[in-house]
């Protein structure tokens, strides 16, 4: 369980997170979603205790993260898979950790087992890691204490389609157990990929939160036609707001009876009539990145 | 690739078991462990190592080897005093210049005790480099009175071994304190190989000052313990006030600074 109330993180006059509120439960994969620079990460940094809030609170298990008894044996965290001596063995990095915690040594070879690195690999130094190797370590490390809760900073960065589909089954699997995860991203399909609910941040604000489904079906109806143009101008003579999409079709904010019955109306031939899915939060996910893009990302 | 389940059968456990909290030992040891399980650590042995080894072999052959235990002992702890503040440096700065504070203070949040953790295993590791030295110089003088025939004299001067000791212990605190202060590695190891000289050295161009600089001078102060003659109360009161400049005033800034900046990543 995690909680973050009214959270507010300023820099001088910078307001990198500002008033941010959300909970993260258990039983279930929460993905953090945002832009990069949106505060994710400052927010997740406040929630371990390295950064110092300006004001609000963040607990997990109830308490401060500082006031956790042993916390890696409580909570798994990788703020960074980068951030680790490159000097160092993978396996000698598990093995600091197994030590500091009181876990057994021969949990490191459960948990690299379970991550898929193998024993050459572990026996590598950190510095000759891919990005990919270096997040599989970093979850090995945050799994490594049996933690009942996982925070995760851009785990699936740096991994490929089937590392992303292995780490959407290992946290699944996690929140199915009775565990809290908490994993951010700047990627929407990632995070519909493997978290089940959301938590949309853009400019140090929380500006979505609620279950996958939920956000995803607000987006309106989606609709595939002989004469796009036709079809729009019919649904906006109706009333309804709608829009030709650069990539085909037509984007409509109704429900897809009314988008049938105005095509009939103005005799246009549908061939595809659907829930518009995922299109909302990725409106309103682009439009929070285009406002900070540094390259232009809106068409 | 296990699955999930066999690792996460011990979960429902680990939560009702009550979870023992990090002892400073446990966080001592692991501090310890870290100073010598990277690459940048164990290059730092070598070096020390070579060295010795190259002070050892010179003192052997010039001279006719004819050199007592202390004069090897000598040989051998001083370019190690030289080179231990570096241990502690690196101790000390490499959780922030290879970003791996964010592992260790999600471990361990209080960051307090993982700094005295590393002054505590970092001293450790002066007092085991100095038997070191003790048994590599009587090794050597061993060997001189064995093959060069060379009259044994074993008898240490135990004032001046003590006075040994208590500079490498004194430098190592030094380098954890500049590491801690600075939390940059080549900007700590620099500050701590310039600083003292150039200090000394505008010290001593200033009349008015000059009077004062065994005080303020921990090299001035600190070669009194090797004279072999008894340390006077006056010696000690400046070894005292120079120590604090130099070692306590750097390690609690650094302890503070750790225990309050905020750890980031980049």
């Amino acid at each position: 369980m995690i909680t973050v109330e009214h959270l507010t993180k300023r820099y001088g006059g910078h307001t990198a997170v500002d008033d941010v509120s959300f909970t993260a439960e258990p039983g279930h994969v929460t993905g953090f979603l945002g832009p990069n620079g949106a505060g994710k990460s400052t927010t997740m940094r406040m929630l371990c205790g390295l950064t110092p809030a300006t004001s609000g609170s963040a607990r997990v298990l109830g308490v401060p993260f500082a006031a956790l008894t042993n916390p890696g044996r409580r909570v798994g965290v990788l703020l960074d898979a980068s951030a680790q001596h490159a000097g160092r063995t993978g396996r000698e990095v598990l093995t600091l950790t197994a030590m500091t915690t009181g876990v057994g040594r021969e949990r490191v070879e459960t948990v690299l087992d379970l991550v898929g690195l193998t024993s050459r690999e572990a026996a590598r130094r950190v510095g000759a890691y891919s990005l990919g190797m270096r997040q599989r370590l970093g979850i090995a490390n945050a799994l490594l204490g049996d933690p009942e809760v996982l925070i995760l900073d851009e785990p699936a960065n740096g991994l490929d389609p089937a590392g992303i589909r292995w780490m959407r089954d290992l946290l699944q699997g996690f929140a199915r157990q009775g565990g809290t995860v908490l994993l951010s991203s700047h990627l929407l399909n990632e995070v519909e990929l493997v978290a089940d609910r959301l938590v949309v941040i853009g400019r140090g604000r929380i500006v979505a939160q609620g279950s996958k489904e939920e956000l995803l079906s607000q987006a309106g109806t989606f609709a595939r036609s002989d004469d796009d143009a036709a079809l729009a101008a019919a649904l906006q003579a109706a009333g309804i707001a709608a829009e030709v999409l650069a990539t085909g079709g037509v984007q409509a904010e109704a429900e897809a009876p009314d988008v049938a019955r105005a095509a009939a109306r103005a005799g246009v031939v549908v061939v595809e009539l659907r829930a518009a899915q995922s299109r909302g939060l990725e409106e309103l996910f682009l439009e929070l990145t285009a406002d900070d893009a540094r390259e232009a990302v809106s068409a | 690739m296990s699955t999930l389940t066999t690792t996460r059968s011990t979960a429902s456990a680990a939560a009702v078991r009550d979870v023992r909290p990090v002892s400073f030992l446990t966080l001592t040891l692991v501090e310890w462990r870290k100073q010598l399980d990277t690459r940048a650590g164990r290059w730092l042995l070598v070096v020390i190592g070579i060295i010795t080894a190259a002070v050892l072999t010179i003192m052997a052959i010039v001279n006719g080897g004819n050199h007592s235990f202390q004069a090897f002992l000598l040989g051998t702890s001083t370019p190690m005093s030289m080179l231990l503040p570096i241990v502690g440096v690196l101790a000390a700065t490499s959780e922030w210049s290879q970003r791996t504070a964010l592992v260790t203070f999600t471990l361990e949040p209080r960051r307090m005790r993982v700094g005295l953790a590393k002054l505590v295993s970092a001293l450790a590791s002066a007092v085991v480099f100095f038997a070191a030295a003790v048994v590599l110089a009587a090794l050597a003088h061993l060997a001189v009175v064995l093959f060069r025939d060379v009259d044994p004299a074993w008898s240490l001067d135990l004032g001046v071994v003590g006075g040994m000791l208590l500079l490498a212990v004194l430098g190592m605190a030094q380098g954890i304190g500049f590491g801690l202060l600075l939390l940059n590695t080549p900007l700590a190891i620099v500050s701590l190989l310039l600083l003292p000289a150039v200090f000394s050295l505008v010290v001593m161009l200033i009349p008015a000052v000059q009077d004062a600089l065994p005080w303020i001078d921990l090299g001035t102060s600190g070669q009194v313990l090797l004279m072999g003659q008894p340390v006077d109360g006056e010696g000690w009161a400046q070894l005292a006030t120079s120590s604090l400049i130099w070692v306590v005033a750097p390690l609690v800034g650094g302890l503070f600074r750790v225990a309050t900046r905020e750890v980031k990543s980049a």
